[in-house]
C-alpha cells in the first residue's frame, strides 16, 4: 500500500534548518501485534504529521503469536527520521522498531508483475530483456506477456524502463538484516 | 433505541453481564467518580450504575464538558479521570476534550457506547466510527468485539492512560457486548508484552548532565508539566535540586506550581507572554536544564534564535519529545521522579568541588532584567484592569485551599502572570490545544474531587459562554464553582492580534448582545455579582467567597488592555516587547511570522 504523502509543511520548518538539511531515505521494519487498526495507526502517524511513505508492505509473519511485520521506506531529514522511529515505538501494539539503514548491512527486495502488450516483435524483444534481467514469464497470450521480476527497487525500475509495459503492479520493499542479527519481539 | 430490558442480572462473578464487568473493572482501578451522559447504546451500563453504590456518576450537560471535567479531576488529584458517553454524537462530542487531554498529557479513560457488533458498518442510528475518529486524538483506543476481551481492555486502558507520558484512552463498547455474559479478570491478569515505557534514566546520561550543570556559569532550569505529572515527590525533588544548585528556574504554562512561585530563585513563566527576565535568561544561558517540557513553539519563539549559546539537557519520559523541535546535547529519557533523584544524588557527590560565586554575575544580570518589572500595569480609578482583578483575587484568597482553572485567551495569560502558585495540582489550564470552554467544566471536575476547596474559573466572557450549560450541572450536584469572568466584550486575544498584526481591523471579535451575567446566574438558581469600578472589586471577591453556591462574577474590565510582555510570532526571546510604547511592537512581526498562529 504505497501512499505518497505531501512534503512536511509544519510551521517550524519555516524557521528551522529543515529546508536546508538534505533528506535521507531509510528502510524501517516494525514488528506489531496483528490486531485490528494497527496498520491504520502506523499510516495515520505518517499522514497526520506530513511524513513521506515511499513504500509500505505488511503481512502476518507468525500466525501463532499473531504478529505482523511492516516494512516502510521513508524519506526525511535525520531529525524527522528519528521522530518517525520514536513515534512508531510509542504505539501500543508495536513490539520493536529497527531502522535497517542505520543498523547496517541489509537486503532489500521488491517484486513486480509487469504486463507487456504488442506485436510479435515487441514481445520477443521483451522476452530477451526478461531473460537478461532474470524476470520470469508467468502468463502469456499471443498479444501479451506478464513477467514477474524480483530485485532491488533499482533493478525493478530498470526492467520496467526497458520493457515499456502497459501495466505494472509492484509489491513494495521487503527487507531483512544480513548476518546473524535478528529482529525479535521484546520479551516480557 | 432501547432494547427490552432483561431481568436484573445477579451480581455473581460467574454470570456477570458485560456492563457489570466494566463497572467492576472501573472499581478495581480505583475509579470513584465518572462524568457522563446517557444514550441508547450505553443504557446497559447506566442500568448497572443504577444498581450499585460504589461509583458516583455526575451527569453533565454536554459530552465535551464531561471530558474537561474529568481532566480537571485528573489534574487536581493525579488520578485517572473517567468519562462515559453514548455512541455517535456522544462520542464525537468528546473529540475536543480528548485532543485537549492528549496535548496536555492528562490521563483519561473514556468509555463510549457503540451500536451492536452485527450493526457496525451499516450506518445504524447513532453509529460513528469512534475508533477511527479518535485514533489521532488518543494515546490508544479499543473496540471490544468479544466479551472475553472486555475486562482486559478496560484494565489495559487504565494502564496505558496513566503510565509513561499520560494521555486519553477510548474504549468503544458495542451494546451487545455490554448485555452478554462476560468473564471477569483482575487487573493483573494479562499484561501485553508491547508497550513498556521506560521509567529509570540511563546513569551515563545523568553523569553527563551533572557534568554540564556543575560547570555552568549562566544556568537556567526550564521546567514543564511533566514534573507535575510525575507526582508530588518529583516536585519536592525538583525544589531540592534547584535550591542546592542555587540556579534560576523558569516554568512553562503547564508547569506552574511545580516550584514555589514565591521563591527568590523563580524568575517567572517563560514564553510568548512570559516575564522579561525568564525569556532573557533563556536566551543568554550557557546551560539549559529542561525537565518535563517539550520546547513548544509558544516557549521557543523563532527556533534559530532560541537560546543560541546554551548546551541543552532535556529530561522527558517521551523519547519522541526529544530532538523534535530543538536538538539537545544531553537527552535523558525517564520519569521525572527517578531522574531528579538520580540528578540530585550525582550533584551531591560532586558538590565539594563547586566553586562558589560561579553564577554571581549571572544573578546580577538577572536582577537587572527583573528591574524592568515586565508585568507592570497601571490601575487608574475608572475602569478595572484585568491584571488588578486577578491580583486582588489572589490576595483575598491566599489563606484558602484555592484551585484555579482558566479558559483560553488574554485572561489565561494574565492569570498565569499574576496568580502565583506555590503548590502543584492547583492550576488547571488548556495549554497545548488552547480550548476555549475548558475552564468552567474543568473547575466542576476539580470541585467534585475537592468538595471543600475554593475552586475558581478565571474566565473571559467569550470562552465561558462555550460551556455555560454546565451551570445546570453545578446546581444539580451543589458544586459551588466560582466563574470569575473578566468581561471586556471582546475575544480579547483575537482583538489583540488584530491590533498588532491586522491594522486594528476588529473582524468578528466583538461580542455584541452578551447576556446579563447576573440575571443568567439567577436563571440557573445561582448567584450573580458584578463589579464595574476598581473600588468594587474587593467587595465582589469577598462576597463570592462567602456564598456557598455557584457564582457568576461579571468583572467589567478595560476593553483595550493587551497582554505584555509579548514575543511576536517568528521573533526570538530577546526581541520581546514590554509595552505598547516599546519600539516597533506592532511592526516587529516578520512576513514569515504572520503565518504562525
Amino acid at each position: 500500500m504505497p501512499a505518497k504523502e505531501s512534503k512536511p509543511s509544519t510551521p517550524q520548518a519555516l524557521f528551522s534548518d529543515a529546508e536546508r538539511t538534505p533528506e535521507e531515505r531509510h528502510t524501517i521494519v516494525v514488528l506489531v501485534d496483528n490486531e485490528p487498526g494497527v496498520l491504520a495507526r502506523v499510516i495515520g502517524l505518517f499522514s497526520g504529521r506530513g511524513y513521506n511513505i515511499e513504500s509500505l508492505t505488511v503481512a502476518e509473519i507468525d500466525a501463532d503469536k499473531s504478529q505482523s511485520r511492516i516494512n516502510i521506506v521513508t524519506t526525511g531529514t535525520p531529525l524527522v527520521i528519528e521522530q518517525i522511529r520514536n513515534l512508531l515505538a510509542k504505539l501500543v501494539p508495536v513490539h520493536s522498531v529497527l531502522d535497517l539503514t542505520v543498523e547496517g548491512p541489509h537486503i532489500e527486495r521488491e517484486l513486480a508483475l509487469v504486463k507487456v502488450v504488442g506485436g510479435r516483435e515487441n514481445l520477443v524483444q521483451a522476452l530477451r530483456i526478461a531473460d537478461f534481467m532474470h524476470a520470469r514469464l508467468v502468463d502469456s497470450t499471443p498479444e501479451s506477456f506478464v513477467f514477474e521480476v524480483t530485485g532491488t527497487s533499482g533493478e525493478v525500475d530498470a526492467f520496467i524502463h526497458l520493457v515499456e509495459p502497459i501495466e505494472v503492479s509492484r509489491a513494495g520493499v521487503v527487507a531483512i538484516g544480513r548476518g546473524e542479527s535478528i529482529l525479535r519481539p521484546r520479551e516480557r | 433505541m432501547t432494547a427490552a430490558t432483561a431481568a436484573p442480572p445477579a451480581v455473581d462473578t460467574q454470570s456477570m453481564t458485560g456492563s457489570q464487568v466494566v463497572l467492576k473493572a472501573l472499581v478495581e482501578q480505583g475509579v470513584e467518580v465518572i462524568f457522563g451522559y446517557p444514550g441508547g447504546a450505553v443504557l446497559p451500563i447506566y442500568d448497572a450504575i443504577f444498581q450499585q453504590d460504589k461509583l458516583r456518576h455526575i451527569l453533565v450537560r454536554h459530552e465535551q464538558a464531561a471530558v474537561h471535567a474529568a481532566e480537571g479531576y485528573a489534574r487536581s488529584t493525579g488520578k485517572v479521570g473517567c468519562v462515559l458517553v453514548t455512541s455517535g454524537p456522544g462520542a464525537t462530542n468528546t473529540v475536543t476534550g480528548l485532543t485537549d487531554a492528549l496535548m496536555d498529557s492528562v490521563p483519561i479513560v473514556c468509555l463510549t457506547g457503540q451500536v451492536p457488533t452485527h450493526m457496525i458498518g451499516n450506518d445504524a442510528f447513532q453509529e460513528a466510527d469512534t475508533v477511527g475518529i479518535t485514533r489521532p486524538c488518543t494515546k490508544h483506543n479499543y473496540l471490544v468485539k468479544d466479551p472475553e476481551d472486555l475486562a482486559r481492555s478496560v484494565h489495559e486502558a487504565f494502564h496505558v492512560a496513566r503510565s509513561g507520558r499520560p494521555g486519553p484512552v477510548v474504549v468503544d463498547l458495542p451494546k451487545d457486548i455490554l448485555m452478554k455474559p462476560a468473564p471477569y479478570q483482575g487487573k493483573d491478569a494479562a499484561r501485553r508484552r508491547t508497550y513498556q515505557p521506560a521509567r529509570d534514566p540511563d546513569p551515563r546520561r545523568i553523569e553527563e548532565a551533572v557534568e554540564l550543570m556543575t560547570r555552568a556559569e549562566r544556568p537556567i532550569f526550564y521546567v514543564g508539566g511533566g514534573v507535575i505529572n510525575a507526582g508530588p515527590r518529583a516536585c519536592e525533588l525538583l525544589a531540592e535540586l534547584v535550591r542546592e544548585t542555587g540556579y534560576p528556574i523558569t516554568l512553562t504554562l503547564m508547569g506552574l506550581g511545580a516550584y514555589p512561585a514565591s521563591d527568590k530563585q523563580f524568575v517567572g513563566m517563560l514564553g510568548m507572554h512570559g516575564t522579561y527576565e525568564a525569556n532573557m535568561a533563556m536566551h543568554g544561558a550557557d546551560v539549559m536544564i529542561n525537565i518535563g517540557a517539550r520546547f513548544d513553539d509558544r516557549v521557543t519563539g523563532r527556533l534559530d534564535g532560541f537560546s543560541p549559546g546554551s548546551r541543552k539537557i532535556h529530561v522527558d519520559i517521551d523519547p519522541s519529545s526529544i530532538n523534535k523541535n530543538v536538538a539537545v546535547d544531553v537527552p535523558v529519557i525517564g520519569d521525572a521522579e527517578p531522574t531528579l533523584e538520580a540528578l540530585l544524588a550525582a550533584w551531591r557527590r560532586r558538590s565539594n568541588s563547586l566553586a562558589l560565586g560561579r553564577t554571581a554575575a549571572w544573578w546580577e544580570q538577572i536582577a537587572d532584567w527583573q528591574a524592568r518589572k515586565s508585568l507592570r500595569f497601571r490601575q487608574g480609578t475608572d475602569s478595572i484592569k484585568p491584571q488588578y482583578a486577578i491580583q486582588r483575587l489572589h490576595q483575598l484568597t491566599r489563606d484558602r485551599d484555592v484551585y484555579i482553572t482558566t479558559e483560553v485567551g488574554q485572561h489565561q495569560m494574565w492569570a498565569a502572570q499574576h496568580f502565583p502558585f506555590d503548590k502543584p495540582f492547583h492550576w488547571m489550564t488548556s495549554g497545548g490545544l488552547g480550548t476555549m470552554g475548558y475552564g468552567f467544566p474543568a473547575a466542576m471536575g476539580v470541585q467534585v474531587a475537592h468538595p471543600e476547596a475554593l475552586v475558581i474559573d478565571i474566565a473571559g466572557e467569550s470562552s465561558w459562554l462555550m460551556n455555560m450549560q454546565e451551570m445546570s450541572t453545578c446546581m444539580q450536584y451543589r458544586l459551588p464553582v466560582k466563574s470569575f469572568i473578566l468581561n471586556n466584550s471582546y475575544m480579547g486575544m483575537v482583538r489583540q492580534w488584530q491590533d498588532f498584526f491586522h491594522g486594528n481591523r476588529h473582524a468578528e471579535s466583538y461580542m455584541d448582545s452578551l447576556p446579563d451575567f447576573v440575571k443568567l446566574a439567577e436563571a440557573f438558581g445561582a448567584v450573580g455579582l458584578r463589579a464595574e469600578k476598581p473600588s468594587e472589586v474587593d467587595d465582589l471577591i469577598k462576597e463570592m467567597i462567602k456564598v456557598k453556591q455557584p457564582v457568576i462574577a461579571d468583572i467589567v474590565v478595560d476593553r483595550t488592555e493587551n497582554v505584555y510582555p509579548m514575543i511576536p510570532g517568528g521573533a526570538a526571546h530577546n526581541e520581546i516587547k514590554l509595552s505598547p510604547e516599546d519600539d516597533g511592537a506592532h511592526e516587529a512581526i516578520s512576513e514569515k511570522g504572520m503565518v504562525l498562529v
